[in-house]
């Protein structure tokens, strides 16, 4: 029941070895490392793009790298239904790709934020929370400048009629308020999925909550949803 | 024009760029004619301060660099190199950047970052861990807050996109840095033993290369510049601060380590201060070679630059390559897969000169032996009086400060003051979590733990240096300095191993700053030795004051302290938060009654003139591996070191993470404002369980060490002597958010 991940690295990608740490080390599941400028994605179950300052984020995050070959491929396997997971700055990149809709804009205080934030899961129906509990509360650090998820109001009901919100931001007690968002994310988004369910992407970092080692382990049980791919 | 029909720099050329006459003579004499003017630049930057440590050596000598983990003493390095275990070693170091800072804080505390690391991955270390140590002037003030937001921006931008997390730091404010504020960055990184690459040049027919961006006429006299005061019109030396580009410092740190793989360096460094001069006439000296550079093959960033600005440019972003000779298209390839110039400029000779050419003429030859520190560069001895301030330290007596009637608004004024309040205003800003090593990011702890997935064992940095007590005595504040860091890592369950320093002082030529100077050194060997925490390195500033008139008023002396520990048991580190209601507070070490230097003296009562706070260096050591011992013994719940504000703010940060309180007496021979804002030195607040109170009374009592069993754990009120001083939530509330109401 081993997974192959395939993880991007972007020049200025930084969350690729936490990433690949967690899913080798700490999951045991075989990692592909997928350079920027190849063309192959070595037949992986999924493809990861981490978190990180693609192209410096010059411009605007996310803005350049959707340019890198190996998007090509990615597209290409995401439109056939493969599985992508896109963290923070891989999220970024998914959405300037249009592979998710909207955009994420500056935090709505202008500066970057890093601490531990809690996130409710909005639905079960999704590869990445199947194992989750609607209204379950994760502990999960964000670590971003441009987090502000924002989409059009059309965009944004078919979001929510569809089911395709993943996460929100919470307080510790699941409940979704105006203090719990750290960034101004509209309908305080911290995590959506394409119509397709087979594309994700989220500002949170589960990679730096998985590990015993560092006290929080609430990133795991994301991982362990994903898992259950290989059983299915 | 060469070297031949050049007209020659005169004296005032040279006391223009910041050397004296009798270096000008030297000069002359080193090469046995009048130098042109390039040559004169190159030895104006080299023999600057910042580079020379011309004047400060021979006292950096004195520190202790023995130590039974050292791989890499002092100066032998970037930076100093300490054994964690058989595989694993670890390469850390501060440094300033104080004048850039002031005068552009974004660029100036970015670069600052970007150096310090560096200076870790030229040795083939990757950067695990950065700390920083930051000291602003009056938070009122409008100058400052702007100092501040682009200071921690810088830091923040730079630090997060180049991707090692920010741990652990200090944050200091006061009127004497209004002017000149301080910027000190540390950076901690992790290489396998063996595999660390010198800063050293040797084999003739060796090619020499640049790579990472591309040479601009930014940084030109930047050593010079943080060489010299900063005055009114120092904003106008605005080309002497550098620009950073942290995504390129990425990409070189990448291909910088996939170089050394590849087995083709013979050596590398990095080019921070004075540039492709600083780094070819040190790597050069040190392997007894010389070295032909052709300046018209450096790759520029802009047209029209002449040779010494070449050679004295401080772009960021550059590393100097020497390499084997056969392996060229090796290092080639690696720049290339990581889209990074990569240029041969040069080549290692026999002899000892340097010689730069351009345009087909010889600019520039110079021996390299002759720049440098440890070379030719100049030594100097300064001559030192004791400050007059000293006398009004001396005269302060406790009994005319009156014990204020009601001590809660005492509690209230500390726990909402910029220098004791929670800086998560700052520290939100930078990434702490990248990488997932950070072990405190969960569990809080006096020193910052850094995880070493390779191995049962973990880093514990941290950075300090209370600069109020170092002003008020030099020997025993900067002796306290190295204690306290010690103390956050015995806290944190590591063993003190090594530190690295960042020396703040004032203008050395100042009689009464260079007996601050001496005296801080004096306190700091003789702490060092007591520790067993060798010195590894580090940097000196000097300079640091702002100038009104004639008058130069110097900033605190700020031997800001880098340390290093070790915990040999990952699982075996200790946090700083109470775990449980009823679990018992006891408060280990000596108790006097002294409030000497403390914040609540300096601000409360405005009184800025006493001694340091009660210290004494054997009762302190005999503390801490009590500590050590309890720590390995499991028997405590938490411990957490008494510094700045006292008793009462370590029990309130000991409080606030689980939101518990404390029900304590105090000692009724003690003044209750000494007892609870009291900053004597020594001393740590642990909590125990009910199953561990005998072991660990055997244990304190066996020790016969002094301590004082405080009370208990509450649920969250907070009672003193049985008054109630509130609850914990609404402490919380203003520690947490006093920062930012200020800079909002």
């Amino acid at each position: 029941m081993l997974m192959k991940f395939g993880v991007v690295i972007f020049p200025g990608s930084n969350c690729d070895r936490d990433m690949i740490y967690v899913l080798q080390n700490i999951l045991n599941q075989k990692v592909e490392i997928l350079w920027h400028k190849d063309h192959d994605l070595h037949g992986c179950d999924m493809v990861i793009l981490p978190g990180g300052f693609s192209y410096g984020d010059y411009l605007r995050s996310g803005a350049i790298a959707r340019f890198s070959p190996i998007m090509n491929e990615v597209q290409e396997f995401a439109d056939q239904g493969g599985l992508v997971l896109g963290i923070c700055n891989g999220f970024q990149i998914l959405c300037e790709s249009h592979l998710l809709p909207g955009a994420l804009l500056h935090n709505n205080n202008h500066k970057f934020i890093c601490k531990n934030i809690f996130i409710r899961t909005e639905t079960d129906e999704s590869l990445v929370t199947s194992k989750l509990k609607i209204g379950q509360a994760l502990k999960i650090p964000v670590a971003h400048g441009e987090g502000r998820y924002f989409a059009d109001e059309n965009t944004l009901k078919e979001l929510e009629e569809k089911n395709r919100v993943l996460f929100r931001y919470c307080n510790e007690r699941g409940e979704v308020t105006d203090t719990a968002n750290p960034n101004g994310a509209v309908n305080n988004i911290a995590g959506i999925c394409n119509a397709g369910r087979n594309v994700f992407g989220m500002m949170p970092h589960p990679e730096r909550a998985a590990d015993t080692t560092l006290g929080n382990t609430d990133g795991l049980h994301i991982f362990r949803s994903v898992l259950q791919y290989a059983i299915a | 024009m060469s070297l031949a029909t050049e007209q020659k720099p005169t004296l005032e050329t040279a006391i223009n760029l910041g050397l004296l006459p009798e270096e000008f003579e030297k000069i002359k004499s080193i090469l046995g004619r009048e130098p042109n003017f390039t040559e004169l630049s190159l030895y104006s930057v080299m023999w600057s301060e910042h580079c020379s440590y011309k004047n400060s050596i021979r006292w950096l000598k004195t520190l202790p660099k023995e130590g039974p983990h050292m791989l890499a003493k002092a100066g032998e390095e970037n930076a100093g190199l300490v054994a964690v275990d058989n595989n694993l070693a670890c390469a850390f170091k501060i440094e300033s950047h104080n004048h850039p800072s002031a005068i552009e804080p974004y660029q100036g505390a970015a670069t600052g970052v970007g150096g310090i690391n560096r200076d870790i991955f030229t040795m083939g270390a990757r950067p695990v861990a950065q700390l920083n140590s930051l000291r602003f002037g009056n938070i009122n003030n409008e100058r400052t807050k702007y100092l501040i937001r682009g200071v921690v921006k810088g830091i923040g931008d730079y630090g997060n996109a180049f991707g090692v997390p920010t741990v652990g730091g200090e944050v200091f404010f006061d009127d004497c840095y209004n002017i000149n504020v301080l910027v000190n960055a540390m950076s901690a990184g992790i290489v396998k033993k063996g595999k660390t690459v010198s800063a050293i040049s040797y084999g003739a027919g060796n090619p020499v290369f640049i790579v990472g961006s591309a040479t601009g006429k930014d940084g030109i006299h930047g050593a010079t510049f943080a060489s010299g005061d900063l005055h009114e019109d120092s904003a106008e030396d605005l080309p002497s601060v550098q620009v950073g580009d942290p995504f390129t410092e990425k990409l070189l740190l990448e291909a910088t380590l996939e170089l050394i793989d590849t087995g083709a360096v013979i050596g590398m460094q990095d080019m921070g201060a004075a540039g492709i001069i600083c780094s070819t006439s040190e790597m050069s000296a040190k392997g007894k070679h010389g070295m032909n550079v052709w300046l018209d093959k450096v790759p520029l960033r802009q047209a029209n630059m002449l040779p010494w600005e070449i050679c004295l440019s401080e772009s960021q972003e550059r590393m100097l390559v020497v390499a084997k000779k056969g392996m060229e298209e090796v290092v080639q390839q690696v720049f290339d897969k990581w889209d990074l110039n990569c240029t041969q400029i040069g080549e290692v000779t026999e002899g000892h000169d340097l010689k730069f050419y351009f345009r087909g003429e010889l600019s520039a030859q110079v021996p390299a032996e002759s720049l440098v520190l440890g070379g030719g560069a100049p030594v100097y001895e300064r001559e030192f009086t004791e400050p007059a301030y000293m006398q009004l330290n001396r005269a302060f007596n406790p009994k005319t400060v009156p014990v204020p009637v009601d001590l809660k608004q005492v509690a209230v004024h500390l726990c909402t003051h910029p220098n004791i309040a929670s800086k998560r205003w700052v520290y939100q800003q930078y990434d702490s979590m990248v990488g997932t090593i950070n072990m405190s990011s969960n569990r809080p702890s006096d020193a910052a733990i850094v995880n070493l997935k390779e191995s049962d064992k973990a880093l514990a940095l941290t950075v300090d240096c209370n600069s109020r007590y170092v002003y008020a005595d030099a020997e025993t504040g900067c002796a306290i300095a190295v204690a306290e860091a010690a103390r956050n890592i015995v806290c944190s369950g590591g063993i003190p191993s090594a530190i690295t320093n960042c020396l703040n002082f004032g203008n050395p030529y100042n009689q009464e700053v260079y007996w601050q100077f001496v005296h801080a050194i004096k306190g700091m060997s003789a702490a060092c030795t007591k520790f067993q925490t060798p010195v590894t390195g580090g940097n000196v500033s000097f300079y640091n004051h702002s100038k009104t008139g004639d008058k130069e008023i110097p900033v605190f002396p700020t031997p800001t302290i880098g340390m290093l520990g070790i915990l040999k048991d990952k699982n075996r580190m200790m946090t700083l938060d109470f775990k449980q209601p009823g679990h018992a507070v006891f408060l280990i070490g000596k108790t006097t009654d002294d409030f000497a230097s403390s914040e609540y003296l300096y601000s409360f009562h405005s009184i800025k003139n006493s001694p340091a706070p009660y210290f004494n260096l054997d009762e302190e050591l005999q503390m801490q591996q009590v500590i050590i011992q309890l720590i390995e013994k499991g028997l405590i719940a938490s411990a957490h070191d008494v510094s700045d504000g006292g008793l009462f703010i370590t029990l309130l940060e000991s409080s606030m993470p689980r939101n518990l309180g404390f029900d304590i007496s105090t000692d009724e021979d003690i003044r209750k404002d000494s007892f609870l804002f009291g900053e004597g030195q020594g001393r740590v607040v642990v909590s125990v369980s009910e199953e561990n109170l005998d072991a660990f009374v055997d244990i304190i009592a066996e020790a016969g060490i002094d301590f004082i069993n405080l009370g208990t754990v509450t649920q969250g009120e907070i009672k003193i002597d049985s008054e109630d001083f509130g609850n914990v939530s609404c402490y919380k509330e203003l520690y947490d958010t006093a920062l930012e109401k200020i800079l909002n």
